[in-house]
């Protein structure tokens, strides 16, 4: 499953790195301390946060994650946005919170296997 | 009781406690609680010394979170979403993410900062006893 | 679902609560900064978190929160254990990442709380 079914899916506003929504999905990963997310999530993860600043994008780059997702509405500061796009990590919003983006991408994600 | 956050929100149960045994509304127990609780994590965070002041009258509940500090430079910028000056300790303990004042001004009824740099700084918040009533 | 059907659904060990698994929950809420948590989380809820500070408690229990779900085979330091047993909130911990954890407990039913208390 690619991000790009995820997006539509889910409904999500795409803020930078359109050009990487091809990028395969190999699992999710949920935290808002960047030091546990740094030690324990996985290449190709994508990564669902409420964190907005611009170390996001350093993690998501170094830990090869598929993407960010931001949940509750909240949208990446500016600095971390001009990081996202220069660096091609993708950055997409949501309305929802936490739970619900993760329930509804984990049900899409055993669907397809 | 600035820097220790061992007991921090002690004084939040204990303004919970108290409200419960009032009997007022629990929603307005709740938001009273929050509001204390976010106040005290400020004090434990970033003032030397600071005190929580309850009190209740029938129609509202007034808290102040009054410390001795290092004070707040810009409020304006203080009270912006995400905006926070807090070191890896705070966020470790999960907070630091610059909600704070704007959780105590969103669960407030009445709200009101002053502060004087290198002074302190002086929160007044009223939740009126009445607003579950009114909101639902 | 009950405290018990997630207890099993999580392979989770109970740490406090042994007494209350009978308790029924619809809502949950995910996060790792309880200022997040304090904004937006409604009563009754679960907290799913990587955290184990005593702050978790203080928040849960200012929110009327049911329980307290620890990811990660994350367990309570001491001081935050004692505080749950004062305050009687349950705490479960499990091996699985908050991501299985909220996946598993959607796909049950559980749903996301959304309320927000405070008025603009």
């Amino acid at each position: 499953m690619d991000l790009e079914s995820i997006v539509k899916a889910l409904n999500l506003k795409v803020r930078s790195g359109e050009d990487k929504l091809k990028a395969e999905i190999r699992g999710g990963y949920t935290g808002d301390l960047l030091s546990d997310v740094m030690a324990n999530s996985k290449e190709g993860d994508v990564w669902i946060t409420r964190q907005v600043h611009q170390n996001i994008v350093a993690v998501a780059s170094l830990k090869e994650h598929a993407g960010i997702i931001l949940v509750h509405g909240n949208e990446p500061a500016k600095d971390t946005l001009e990081k996202a796009v220069k660096g091609g990590v993708p950055i997409m919003v949501s309305d929802l919170p936490g739970f619900e983006v993760i329930g509804r991408l984990y049900a899409l994600m055993s669907k397809t296997g | 009781m600035g820097g220790n956050f061992d007991n921090a929100g002690e004084v939040s149960s204990n303004i919970k406690t108290v409200l419960k045994q009032i009997g007022l509304p629990k929603d307005v127990i709740r938001k009273a609680a929050l509001v204390a609780y976010e106040s005290e994590i400020n004090i434990v965070s970033y003032a030397r010394k600071g005190m929580i002041r309850l009190r209740v009258v029938p129609e509202s509940i007034m808290i102040e979170a009054i410390d001795e500090g290092q004070g707040i430079p810009d409020i304006e910028q203080a009270m912006q979403p995400g905006f926070s000056t807090a070191n890896q300790k705070i966020r470790e303990m999960g907070f630091g993410a610059g909600m704070g004042l704007c959780n105590i001004k969103s669960f407030s009824d009445v709200f009101h900062i002053s502060s004087e740099v290198g002074k302190g700084t002086h929160l007044r918040m009223i939740i009126r006893a009445s607003s579950a009533v009114l909101n639902s | 679902m009950t405290l018990h059907e997630i207890r099993k659904l999580l392979d989770a060990e109970v740490l406090i609560g042994e007494d209350q698994l009978d308790m029924e929950v619809k809502t949950a809420f995910v996060a790792d900064l309880m200022s997040d948590v304090l904004a937006f989380a409604t009563a009754g809820s679960l907290l799913i978190t990587g955290l184990t500070n005593p702050q978790v408690v203080r928040t849960a229990d200012v929110l009327d929160i049911a329980a307290i779900i620890m990811g990660r085979g994350k367990r309570p330091s001491q001081e935050t254990f004692q505080l749950a047993e004062e305050v009687n909130i349950p705490i479960l911990t499990t091996k699985y990442i908050l991501f299985e954890i909220a996946g598993r407990l959607y796909a049950k039913g559980i749903r996301g709380c959304i309320e927000k208390v405070g008025s603009k």
